[in-house]
């Protein structure tokens, strides 16, 4: 590509792609900005890109490093707010779906694209027509099950659903183990490797890209989950963040909501999307070429 | 049978295989034709119906317990009547005439719609213009890496900064439209502006994603078209009405059906914002089952009404795609 010359029409869209990211990360900013802002500076700060007296002690009262009594002075409804423990919890809910369900799924993808067994393809077929059914309507029954299987506030009961399987995920697996070389897998055969051993051992190791993917995909729809983990999961010991974000707006007076402390917990619901970005943002970016939809 | 793999792994082939190279993208690879005739024979006579089921299991297993046996299970609530504490009851279609009779659903249906025409109109038009200002200035890695933020930041927190930043009194964009003589606004507050504020706080969390998805689409337009366009004197906006929209149409349409079924169903934005206030101005029709089903536990009633919007995302989704086959890429 050629570099063409700065026209005042480039330098107009520039500037108009430039706004674009402004807008798109300033809410960010002024994120950052209120929660490193104290309570009591809130309204003559306003306005202000940069707080006149900047403090840690939002991130110390949501981290509940502070007592009780310091964090109710600092602008806190005193209410028990621990959220390290909120974000480790968010790390072992996504970790275990996306961990446990790639690995499953990658299994059943491997066999839908390369096994031959009857029915195949009238089994896949059923498997994504079931991404047709919105979310809402298997979360009731799921929720009734998943209480009677007396699983409520556990993580095994929030992961459950989507723990074993998502069709989407077996769809996009199977398309990738399509594309997988005929060749390698002949020789294997020859070679007299049984199916497991091929799928373990030689074909696995191949697409580890595709399975990173999907695997981080799972991992930022997880990230993201609020309703199925608000309904089966609010107790203390399985709240995840965006629960616990919900909760914390909940719990701080309608009239005069605690601001510092919110967008100090949001700030701290933001940056390990910030390290994924950092470390895998290229991959990110580019799995968006529309493997996912087509 | 998730520790071993069975069988005695030969190491030789494993390093054979690794030997042959990982091509990052195996699909390169397919070039190479089937000409072995042993492999072909082998190919053609081998049966895995003695293996497939242990590659299929934990999928069918979690397929059948949480896809499944919850479809018929939420059927047959929509015919009982249900809270949760008692055993379910069957009630005919009493569910479905009582729903029929109820102007609050018929309201979400409509507060729904008015927020999915919003949200799906301003976030389409953005992003296609987003992403041609991309396609025609940068292949930057990270100028789409910052326009992703905030479709990877949970919608709890995308809810929670906007409702800060739009609040009556300390919000910023208040203080901004006071400082230039105008007066608060209460964005979530105030009912003819709230579902507008909830629609377009949607719009600035999916935009960017949905740009990259026409980026992408952009980059695989031919380069020699806007070559011989520019030398046929054309101008920016002409080339990005003639050459980009046209043969982007397909991918335009998929986007679309994706992201309106998506925006069906938009609840967390709500939740937190909002609160399908006031007085049922953002009561969009999720909010509405979540209502009936856990706050007032009418199990059965909500499940009736998840299973119109069943029935409403299937005719939509039907009429998208025949619209999508009918709108093929002039590309051919």
């Amino acid at each position: 590509m050629n570099r063409p010359t700065m026209t005042p029409g480039r330098l107009l869209a520039w500037c108009a792609l430039g706004f674009s990211i402004i807008i798109t990360i300033f809410p960010f900013l002024w994120m950052v900005r209120t929660a490193l802002t104290p309570a009591n500076d809130l309204f003559a700060d306003n306005g202000r890109l940069f707080p006149q007296h900047p403090t840690l002690i939002n991130f110390e009262r949501v981290l509940g490093l502070v007592s009780a009594e310091e964090a109710r002075a600092a602008g806190g409804s005193g209410a028990q707010i621990d959220f390290l423990r909120y974000t480790l919890n968010s790390v072992i809910y996504c970790g275990l779906i996306a961990g446990v369900q790639t690995f499953f799924c990658a299994m059943a993808g491997y066999a839908f694209a390369r096994l031959r067994f009857p029915g195949r393809d009238l089994l896949f077929g059923i498997l994504v027509g079931a991404l047709m059914v919105p979310p809402i309507f298997t979360l009731l029954p799921n929720f009734t099950l998943v209480k009677n299987l007396d699983l409520m506030n556990t993580f095994l009961g929030m992961a459950a659903p989507s723990l074993l399987m998502t069709p989407f995920a077996v769809f996009f697996l199977r398309q990738f183990f399509l594309s997988v070389p005929a060749e390698v897998e002949e020789a294997a055969v020859l070679d007299g490797v049984g199916q497991w051993g091929l799928f373990w051992r030689v074909v696995m190791p191949m697409t580890r890209g595709p399975l990173i993917t999907i695997g981080l995909t799972t991992t930022v729809w997880a990230w993201k989950d609020f309703l199925w983990p608000l309904l089966v999961g609010r107790e203390e010991k399985t709240r995840v963040l965006t629960v616990a974000l919900g909760v914390f707006l909940q719990q701080s007076p309608n009239t005069q909501p605690d601001w510092t402390g919110l967008m100090a917990a949001s700030t701290l619901s933001v940056v390990p999307v910030l390290i994924l970005l950092i470390f895998l943002g290229k991959r990110l970016v580019q799995s968006l070429n529309f493997t996912g939809i087509k | 049978m998730l520790t071993q793999p069975q069988g005695t792994p030969g190491t030789n082939v494993a390093t054979a295989a690794s030997g042959r190279g990982r091509p990052d993208l195996p699909g390169g690879g397919r070039s190479g034709p089937r000409s072995q005739p042993a492999g072909a024979a082998a190919r053609r006579k081998r049966d895995d119906r003695r293996v497939a089921p242990l590659f299929l299991l934990p999928v069918l297993i979690g397929f059948a317990l949480f896809y499944v046996y919850p479809t018929i299970r939420g059927v047959w609530f929509s015919v009982t009547d249900y809270s949760l504490l008692n055993t379910p009851s069957f009630v005919g279609a009493d569910n479905y005439t009582k729903l029929v009779h109820d102007p609050q659903f018929w309201d979400s249906l409509k507060v729904t719609a008015y927020y999915v025409l919003i949200n799906i109109g301003s976030q389409t038009v953005l992003a296609l213009g987003l992403a041609a200002l991309m396609h025609r200035l940068t292949r930057s890695v990270w100028v789409r890496a910052m326009l992703l933020v905030p479709w990877l930041v949970p919608n709890v927190t995308v809810g929670l900064l906007w409702l800060f930043l739009l609040d009556a009194n300390l919000g910023f964009v208040n203080h901004l439209l006071t400082a230039v003589g105008l007066d608060n606004i209460g964005f979530f507050t105030s009912p003819s502006w709230a579902m507008p504020s909830v629609a377009l706080v949607n719009t600035w969390a999916y935009t960017g994603y949905t740009a990259l998805l026409f980026y992408a689409g952009m980059l695989q337009t031919p380069q020699h078209l806007y070559d011989s366009a520019a030398l046929d004197g054309a101008g920016e906006l002409r080339m990005f009405r003639n050459v980009t929209l046209p043969l982007l149409r397909p991918i335009i349409a998929l986007v679309l059906v994706v992201s309106m079924i998506g925006s069906f169903q938009i609840f967390d934005t709500v939740a937190v914002t909002s609160k399908g206030g006031p007085v049922g101005a953002t009561r969009v029709i999720y909010y509405y089952i979540y209502q009936q089903a856990f706050t007032y536990f009418h199990m059965g009633y909500a499940s009736a009404a998840a299973m119109v919007l069943v029935v409403i995302l299937g005719i939509l989704t039907f009429v998208q795609m025949r619209l999508l086959r009918a709108s093929r890429s002039d590309l051919g």
